[in-house]
């Protein structure tokens, strides 16, 4: 693969003494989207969750190897600048409820003490929203809690304060599963638009969604990488027996 | 690798809480160290000699501590009725709507009021409907005494019993009374025979939590107790309490030795109260894991 | 079960309910028979004069409460701000820490200030304060009040903190925010009115106490904005006034009651709505 954004090194993930996650080498391919899938508790959620460095977070939370963002060991920097320029969106959207939607659109800044003049702010505000795909739907009530806002529009607000910080990478965990398949549609659509400014790694356990958005497919099962390529090639005729009965539905 | 700032940040959020300890123990610590004066000066005897007599440097406490002891537990036998009937009216036979929320509302509104008013109304009020009595009576119209205080510690402490009892009986499953009534109880044995069972040690936790409520109050019993240091012999003779023997005379206390006593009564009373509420906590603790097995 | 005969069952049925509704309204007497007090009496010493004025010496006509009226404010308004960043800073450790010696202790203590006669925080302050300075002083009536309010917040704070979602704090830590500013920008302002509430509470308790400033603030008939001097209360007044010898006093002491059991009265309802209102936040 040429220019891979991440590249991870015999990466292991522990919680205590339980090894979670078993010599991961992966390379995730710049500007796709690629998905991540797997039965519950293969370690999918712990494999993103060591990409923006929130895995050492929990409890008993340890991570071993390398994890190269471009040339960047990500293991050696503090975790505060990886999460700048590695973002994520959770399962259920988090708007933070004192704030508006515009703040929330601005919330990496704020809270990180970076000051921006008020012409600054409104244009990060309004790329951010319209890259998500909000922009038309808040543009006159961005002074609004963001908890007024549906569970889809939330979603989209989330993704919204991830892409105002200009990330390389935005890590998504299983996005659309607490939404009504309308608003699933709204949000796949929106990351197919967004792949070619930003890599996309999508966390899902809804094949027909890999299928639908993914370029690439990494299938994980009890914490191993058991295979990863072209989300066509790997549906259409997957290399390992456990892939094939994953696909179809054996388990999981 | 850790900020500084995150460092910083939660060395003083752990400073927070090493304050409040620190707080507390310091109290502790206060106490004791003022109180050992007295207890080198009479000895033991502080706490079972019954005279108080500051002028000839004699300190004993019993007097207080009898005081204490017997409007307390009166306040709570007489609360008892009126509590335990508010806790199964709102517990049991109005768990909501509107009068519900009225009595519910009027309990607060008997817990909000601060102490030194019930004071004064019972002063003023109480009192000297307590002196017609004994003159009735044929005995000494104080009006003030041990009764008067033991009747306003009753309304004090009603609200306290009363939410605790009225939470415990709320938790009472209702698949165990619809079983009750199932085999064709009425509502009175349900409540005998389920509920009360099952919510006993509850209803015992609030109980115990009131009196602890009892013991320490001070400013109603200073101001209709009489203020008498010596026992009482009936219930209708003034007396004094650990809470009202030190707001009557700390102010006015002149040599250290008279502080010390009076710090002494502090101590001791701070060690009656928590120890009350140590227990009570304990049995209300051990109830909710029982419920939750 | 005994099944007696049925009648007679039903009848006990009744008797019990009968007896239950009675003591359960018969509590209510007492309310009612304060509060009708209160307004009576209390309404006829209020008027403008009452309340803006200093008290006048005894045999002297009118005089009022004002110096009490600010002397409270003062006092809750200082021992607020003691009490407030130390029990925030408790509730927020006690909320976020892991479970450990420190935990354990530290909800002893707040277990054990709660349930301690306030008259035994007067004394402590008394020693602390009062008899190192040779004077009394709003001070100590101050730091006595403030460790009577501190449990309340303490637990308010703690219980605010522990229901809020661990996703928020995911969703700013994920955006790069360290530690300290997730939580002091985005936990402890989702959980603004549950602290708040919590300190309403406290001030509602400490606002009517008398007992912990009689041997500390002590009371005075001057208005004086000096901490270390002593300073009026309206629990004070109530207090002194009706354990005087003059009729007089006696009617200011119902007006001083009046004012103050509206005040306290406020204060719960004020934090009750709070209560209410902060439960739904999530």
């Amino acid at each position: 693969m040429e220019n891979p954004i991440l590249i991870t090194e015999n990466l292991k993930a522990y919680y205590g003494n339980h090894l979670v996650l078993k010599d991961i080498n992966l390379e995730i391919p710049r500007l796709n989207i690629t998905a991540i899938m797997g039965p519950s508790g293969c370690g999918k959620t712990t494999l993103l969750r060591c990409f923006n460095r929130l895995h050492e977070l929990s409890p008993g939370g340890r991570i071993e190897g390398q994890i190269w963002l471009g040339d960047t060991d990500i293991l050696s920097l503090d975790p505060i600048m990886v999460r700048r320029r590695i973002g994520m969106v959770f399962q259920r959207p988090n708007p933070f409820p004192t704030m508006s939607i515009y703040d929330n659109a601005i919330a990496g800044y704020k809270l990180n003490g970076m000051k921006l003049s008020r012409v600054e702010a409104d244009e990060i505000v309004e790329q951010a929203l319209r890259g998500a795909a909000l922009w038309d739907e808040v543009k006159d009530i961005l002074h609004r809690r963001g908890t007024f806002l549906s569970g889809g529009q939330q979603q989209r607000l989330c993704i919204a304060r991830a892409l105002a910080m200009n990330p390389e990478v935005i890590l998504l965990d299983e996005p659309t599963s607490a939404l009504d398949p309308k608003a699933t549609a709204h949000i796949e659509e929106l990351l197919i638009s967004l792949k070619s400014r930003v890599t996309i790694i999508i966390v899902t356990h809804n094949t027909g969604q890999a299928g639908r958005i993914a370029d690439y497919t990494a299938f994980l099962y009890l914490g191993e990488l058991v295979e990863f390529g072209p989300t066509e090639r790997l549906f259409t005729a997957p290399k390992d027996r456990r892939t094939e009965e994953y696909l179809s539905g054996k388990f999981g | 690798m850790k900020q500084l700032s995150d460092t910083l940040f939660n060395a003083v959020v752990r400073s927070c809480a090493i304050g409040t300890l620190i707080l507390v123990s310091g109290l502790c610590v206060t106490l004791v160290i003022h109180a050992m004066p007295v207890f080198r000066h009479s000895g033991l005897s502080f706490l079972f000699a019954s005279t108080w007599d500051p002028l000839r440097q004699q300190f004993g406490a019993l007097p207080f501590l009898v005081g204490t002891v017997i409007t307390a537990v009166l306040g709570v036998l007489i609360s008892l009725p009126f509590s335990l009937s508010i806790a199964f009216f709102l517990g049991e036979y109005f768990p909501s709507g509107k009068l519900s929320i009225f009595f519910q509302s009027a309990t607060d509104l008997l817990a909000g009021i601060p102490s030194v008013i019930y004071g004064f109304w019972g002063l003023f009020v109480v009192a000297p409907f307590m002196q017609k009595i004994e003159i009735r009576l044929g005995i000494m119209p104080y009006g003030v005494g041990i009764a008067t205080a033991s009747i306003i510690l009753a309304i004090m402490i009603v609200p306290y019993t009363a939410s605790v009892s009225r939470e415990i009986i709320k938790l009472v499953p209702s698949d165990l009374k619809e079983a009750a009534y199932a085999l064709g109880a009425t509502r009175w044995e349900v409540v005998r025979h389920v509920v009360i069972p099952y919510a006993h040690s509850g209803i015992l936790a609030g109980i115990l939590l009131a009196l602890g409520r009892a013991i320490g109050e001070t400013m109603a019993v200073t101001m209709v107790i009489g203020n008498r240091n010596e026992f009482p012999k009936s219930i209708f003779d003034p007396a004094n309490t650990m809470a009202s023997v030190i707001a009557n005379e700390f102010a006015e206390a002149s040599d250290d030795i008279y502080l010390s006593a009076l710090i002494a009564v502090a101590l001791l009373l701070f060690l009656f109260t928590t120890v009350m509420n140590m227990f009570g906590r304990f049995v209300i603790k051990k109830l909710t894991v029982r419920q939750e097995s | 079960m005994r099944t007696g005969s049925y009648s007679r069952r039903i009848v006990v049925n009744r008797i019990m309910e009968g007896v239950i509704f009675f003591f359960a309204f018969i509590s209510l007497l007492p309310l009612t028979l304060i509060l009708f007090y209160l307004a009576k009496k209390g309404m006829a010493a209020i008027d403008w004069q009452f309340l803006t004025h200093l008290p006048r010496p005894v045999g002297e006509e009118g005089g009022g409460v004002v110096n009490a009226i600010v002397g409270s404010a003062i006092l809750i308004f200082c021992a607020t701000l003691m009490a407030v960043p130390l029990g925030v800073g408790a509730g927020l450790y006690l909320s976020e820490a892991k479970e450990g010696k420190l935990s354990y202790w530290t909800r002893v203590a707040v277990d054990i200030l709660q349930g301690s006669p306030s008259i035994v925080m007067g004394v402590v302050a008394y020693l602390w304060v009062v008899k190192p300075m040779q004077s009394f002083s709003a001070l100590s009536g101050s730091i006595a009040l403030a460790i009577m309010m501190l449990p309340m917040v303490i637990y308010s704070t703690e219980e605010t903190l522990k229901v809020i979602p661990y996703t928020l704090k995911e969703a700013a830590l994920a955006l790069g925010v360290p530690y300290y500013r997730t939580i002091l920008k985005v936990v402890i302002p989702a959980g603004m009115s549950g602290i708040t509430t919590g300190v309403l509470i406290g001030v509602a308790r400490i606002a009517g106490e008398t007992a912990p400033l009689l041997f500390t603030a002590f009371g005075s008939p001057f208005l004086d904005i000096n901490p270390l001097k002593p300073v009026a209360a309206l629990p004070l007044v109530v207090f002194n006034y009706a354990t005087s010898p003059y009729p007089q006093w006696w009617e200011q002491a119902w007006g001083a009651s009046l004012v103050l059991t509206f005040l306290v009265l406020c204060l719960h309802l004020t934090a009750k709505i709070g209560t209410r209102r902060w439960k739904i936040q999530f």
